[in-house]
């Protein structure tokens, strides 16, 4: 177990400095120079040899990627331009209110959808089959922005029930945090149940096939058992594949659900960077994803063998 | 599988349907739109839907019916260069790099995982940002974007392909290796990848209507679907129909898509579900 944590680390080694080397370059595929970029056209020649001489841009290429990558090494993620906020601690707040949306949105659907892909299966080409693939494919299309919106004007203009703009961090009132909170996750849940209700039903239709489920209903299982106990189990495991998926795509899908009800997330956070040409936070965003999203590979892989006992972590 | 053939077929149809008639209307709006979708009308702002303008007017006076139709050029457009940009690389790369093996394979299937791991909407965000927001940097950035998972598919094929008789019988012959990577490969690997390309240009779309959205892709005045309900974010209680025309455009051409990819899929790889 632990020699394949070690193994499975070592091979995000070489993608991930990949990664970093194509975010240090695409900074400077940007025509024109950097520093030039960073302080603006009025800049005098003495502060952009200085701003030269600290981010050692006077230095050939390799060695310049060096420094860079063994300060990010460190934590160091430079500071915003527009702000001179450090950027990793920027970072890491912003991602909270990301993840809490995220989360919560994903573990809802996923309640909601793999029971429902289940019963799909059960009842396949039944009217409840094709009520529930129907449902999903149509939530499927939806654009989340859009139906966020929908949502927005519904329950905060048109009834009032939920506020419209505005955010409180869950570290000050939990409870008037969830009130802001509501809207983009329902948003985001109900755009991912069509995702996995699809991917369940699917999964659970290969297994209820296979003839350990045809052993237990002629041993008299009850089709409730069956379902709870044969199929389920077996049918969960490409769905916890699509779930990590999710996961990491959400970090950049974020964005637009977090324009449209005003939140101050992580995707809200790289936008704005792109817009005010905040290069050290739009590097420090795309590093911090890269990391992310090969960290939740792997939280998935090392708890399948939690769904699927016949796939061990060796 | 085992999905009795009359409803695949209904909903491919659906789906080629809703599709087709879309298709028409943006083909239509190249040469004539009702009205012209960028010229302004100050009295006629915010007009719900009537005879004159059957989805209204926008914040400018402009023909609603008209923006829609030029963003749904704009948008399939986009949308199918991108495909054809990703697709095309992506193909070569893949039957190269599954054909030949080896370093070549190692180096570009590295870079390739490198790209794979970034969610393809931040990597084209973050390319957005040295293409800089217009139409042909929409273009370029989702292509590259899209471009890995495209190989993945094609070098999995490939690999399984070059093991076959028929191509071991074109090497034996004495023909040379991109003769055989092209004549006997390539053609045998393009079924998955229609139906890849199926799913992408729905990802495009929704990809590129979120950029512009965002307001980092197709610039105003020019409509797209995006931009469009972006612009209706601040009139939406009072103009509904604003907020309501590009999002069922989206969703229409959305669910025709995942309609016809299904059927597809069925169609093309019996042993998946529509899923």
């Amino acid at each position: 177990m632990i020699g394949y944590l070690v193994r499975r680390l070592a091979t995000a080694i070489p993608t991930l400095l990949l990664v970093s080397i194509a975010v240090f370059a695409l900074i400077r595929l940007i025509p024109g120079d950097p520093v030039q970029l960073m302080l603006g056209d009025s800049a005098d020649p003495q502060s952009v040899a200085a701003l030269r001489m600290q981010y050692g841009l006077d230095q050939p290429m390799p060695v310049q990627f060096g420094l860079w990558l063994s300060k990010i090494a460190t934590g160091d993620f430079g500071q915003s331009i527009t702000t001179g906020q450090p950027v990793l601690p920027l970072m890491i707040a912003r991602f909270q209110v990301s993840a809490v949306i995220v989360l919560v949105a994903v573990a809802l659907a996923a309640l909601i959808s793999v029971p429902g892909g289940l019963i799909a299966a059960w009842r396949q080409n039944k009217l409840t089959d094709v009520a529930i693939v129907a449902s999903a494919t149509l939530l499927l299309s939806l654009p989340s922005f859009w139906l966020g919106l929908l949502l927005l004007l519904l329950f905060g203009l048109k009834l009032g029930w939920l506020p419209v703009i505005g955010y409180v961090p869950f570290s000050e009132s939990p409870g008037a945090a969830l009130v802001y909170l509501v809207l983009p996750i329902a948003t985001l849940t109900l755009i991912e149940i069509g995702v996995i209700t699809r991917m369940s039903r699917a999964a659970a239709i290969e297994v209820l096939r296979l003839e350990y489920v045809t052993h237990a209903r002629a041993k008299g299982v009850p089709e409730a058992g069956v379902l709870a106990r044969h199929v389920l189990p077996n049918a969960f495991a490409p769905t916890w594949t699509l779930i990590g998926l999710i996961l990491g795509n959400l970090l950049g899908g974020i964005a637009v659900i977090e324009t449209v009800f005003t939140l101050p997330g992580f995707g809200r956070l790289m936008v704005d960077a792109i817009f005010a040409r905040d290069y050290p936070i739009v590097q420090g965003c795309l590093l911090f994803t890269a990391v992310i999203y090969v960290m939740v590979n792997l939280v998935v892989d090392l708890c399948y063998p939690l769904f699927d006992p016949r796939v061990t972590a060796e | 599988m085992s999905q009795p053939r009359f409803r695949l077929g209904l909903n491919g149809l659906i789906g080629i349907v809703l599709i087709g008639t879309l298709l028409i209307a943006a083909i239509v709006a190249a040469f004539w739109t009702p009205y012209d979708p960028l010229a302004l009308q100050l009295r006629m702002r915010l007009k719900p839907p009537s005879a004159a303008h059957w989805f209204g007017t926008d914040e400018f006076g402009r023909d609603v019916l008209s923006r829609a139709m030029a963003g749904a050029s704009a948008s399939f457009l986009i949308s199918f260069l991108t495909v054809v940009f990703a697709i095309t690389v992506g193909t070569a790369l893949g039957v190269v790099t599954g054909y030949l093996r080896g370093w070549t394979d190692r180096i570009l299937m590295m870079g390739n995982d490198a790209l794979l791991a970034f969610p393809g909407i931040l990597l084209a965000l973050s390319l957005m940002v040295v293409m800089g927001a217009n139409r042909h940097g929409v273009i370029i950035a989702l292509g590259i974007a899209y471009t890995p998972s495209v190989v993945r598919v094609v070098r999995g094929t490939v690999l399984s392909l070059r093991e076959k008789e028929f191509v071991e019988a074109s090497r034996m012959i004495g023909n040379s290796d991109l003769y055989s990577m092209f004549r006997h490969i390539l053609p045998n690997a393009l079924a998955p990848v229609a139906v890849l390309a199926t799913s992408m240009f729905g990802w495009t779309l929704l990809a590129e209507s979120s950029l512009s959205f965002l307001g980092l892709g197709v610039p105003p005045p020019a409509p797209t679907w995006g931009n469009m309900l972006a612009a209706a974010r601040p009139h939406l209680e009072s103009s509904v129909w604003l907020g309501l025309v590009p999002g069922i455009c989206i969703a229409l051409t959305m669910l025709g898509i995942n309609l016809l990819g299904d059927a597809l899929r069925d169609r093309f790889d019996p042993r998946m579900t529509s899923a």
